[in-house]
């Protein structure tokens, strides 16, 4: 009798669906409408620092999915069990403990990854997305839709820094991914014809050039004011 | 419950243990892994001073590999330029030196790597000697490997690496077209007082004409103060070891 009316009950809530439209937008809106840096302006720290070229920030964007997203895991399957007075420390344990292990396993084989960006994986730590979708977000909700929070938010903060990352490469570089795009468009041109880098691009005054465009052309385009 | 004392206390024990366990456990099992990656680099890093940067990322793990046992000999030498072989009982070869911690003792009693760069398993037809260097940058340990040829005066060439260096100012060190300043210059001056190379402040200047000076890093004048420290005291400490060959060529050309 008992099983039966257990049973029943589960039949009665059917489970959502694993794409349902409330989750598809813990995914979606911190693309756009709430990206973590052009709109609420977080972890900019590491966006100005590690894009100067695509594929350092690449290797640090992957970091930091992988650091939101299994943090935030963690931390919602423990959430029931945290005492809520020391849940920071714990927090920063688990994070701090995730990174350490992103920054080990670069050091083992991507060792050139791991020398550029050692002290950039170190700081995602103090990265404020981390932090910011633990307290508001996996503390109080269940394991998987926190897993899609948190990769939503990585994803919106991966996006822009690979996009400024692009520009910096290309205009101060001139090239793509260590791809010499300009000096492939020079050689079409013939040998009078040079594309010339900038040496702004390179420093981290290019990126905040850069990131203050995507704000604004973002800002433009979605009507988003500050109050 | 959740709120007393003993539970707080018990929850953060295990936490810190079972976190603890997983670090080390990580740390065990990555080691060996991570300590090749170390080595490997370094090769790379000797390598570089002698070659260039794009032909050793173009080439595998086991290719550098390969490349540094059949063109790089090594040998240990002492403030004095002779050859060391054991310290206290323990044999030493220039491979397994570290430098920053032979950085920390009185520079008389450091161990001096020399790693020789000769022609294809031809150890005897050197073309040139490089020597390690290790100093402090604006912020943290700055060092790296430069070239000097036969005729123990000109730079081959020199690669810097450092571990916290500002990004975009004195990062720029570990920068091709800035290490690439240092090719032809020369260390001695003409009346053989050794004056190492040195970075001017300021960038944009030509010292094409000047062979002990080179154009600096405009914003990093600190960590180019330190780089010419770095590589006038490593000079000066193997000194005695470049005097040493430079009179054997002399004997030689007699």
């Amino acid at each position: 009798m008992s099983a039966e009316t257990i049973e029943k009950a589960i039949e009665k809530k059917p489970a959502e669906a694993l794409l349902s439209k409330r989750r598809k937008k813990l995914v979606t809106d911190p693309l756009v409408d709430e990206n973590p840096i052009t709109i609420q302006v977080l972890g900019i720290c590491s966006a100005l620092a590690v894009t100067t070229q695509m594929k350092p920030t690449l290797v640090m964007a992957i970091s930091v999915i992988f650091v939101v997203v299994m943090s935030n895991l963690v931390i919602s399957i423990m959430r029931n069990t945290i005492p809520s007075r020391v849940r920071i420390i714990v927090q920063l344990a688990v994070v701090a403990t995730l990174v350490t292990l992103v920054s080990e396993v670069l050091r083992a084989f991507a060792y050139d990854m791991y020398k550029e960006l050692a002290v950039f994986v170190g700081l995602i730590i103090t990265n404020c997305i981390v932090m910011g979708r633990l307290e508001a977000f996996a503390l109080g909700n269940k394991p998987y839709d926190s897993v899609l929070d948190g990769f939503g938010s990585a994803l919106g903060y991966s996006w822009i820094i690979l996009t400024v990352a692009f520009f910096r490469e290309l205009w101060g570089s001139g090239s793509v991914f260590g791809i010499p795009v300009f000096d492939y468009v020079s050689g079409i041109f013939g040998p009078d014809f040079k594309l010339a880098t900038n040496g702004l691009m390179v420093s981290p005054v290019g990126a905040f050039i850069i990131l203050g465009l995507i704000v604004w052309v973002q800002r433009t385009k979605t009507g988003y004011v500050e109050h | 419950m959740q709120q007393s004392n003993a539970y707080i206390i018990t929850f953060s024990v295990i936490l810190t243990v079972f976190l603890g366990l997983l670090l080390s456990g990580t740390s065990q099992v990555l080691g060996p892994l991570q300590r090749e990656a170390e080595a490997l680099d370094k090769k790379k890093q000797i390598l570089g001073a002698v070659i260039s940067g794009e032909e050793i990322s173009a080439m595998t793990p086991e290719e550098v590999n390969q490349y540094y046992t059949s063109r790089i000999a090594s040998v240990v030498v002492d403030i004095n330029g002779q050859e060391v072989t054991e310290q206290d009982g323990v044999a030493v070869s220039a491979e397994t030196v570290d430098i920053a911690k032979n950085y920390k003792r009185p520079a008389d009693q450091r161990l001096y790597p020399v790693f020789i760069y000769h022609a294809e398993g031809n150890s005897d037809d050197v073309e040139s000697y490089i020597f390690p260097l290790y100093g402090a940058g604006l912020w943290d340990a700055i060092w790296g490997f430069i070239a000097i040829k036969t005729d123990m005066n000109t730079v081959g060439g020199i690669t810097l690496a450092h571990a916290g260096e500002t990004p975009g100012l004195g990062a720029r060190i570990t920068d091709p077209t800035v290490q690439s300043r240092y090719v032809g210059k020369t260390i001695f001056d003409e009346s053989g007082e050794l004056v190492a190379v040195e970075m001017q402040k300021g960038e944009g200047k030509d010292y094409t004409s000047n062979p002990h000076q080179i154009d600096g890093m405009s914003g990093a004048t600190i960590t180019g103060k330190g780089v010419n420290a770095m590589v006038k005291n490593y000079l000066e400490h193997y000194k005695a070891y470049i005097e040493s060959k430079k009179s054997s060529q002399a004997v030689a050309a007699l």
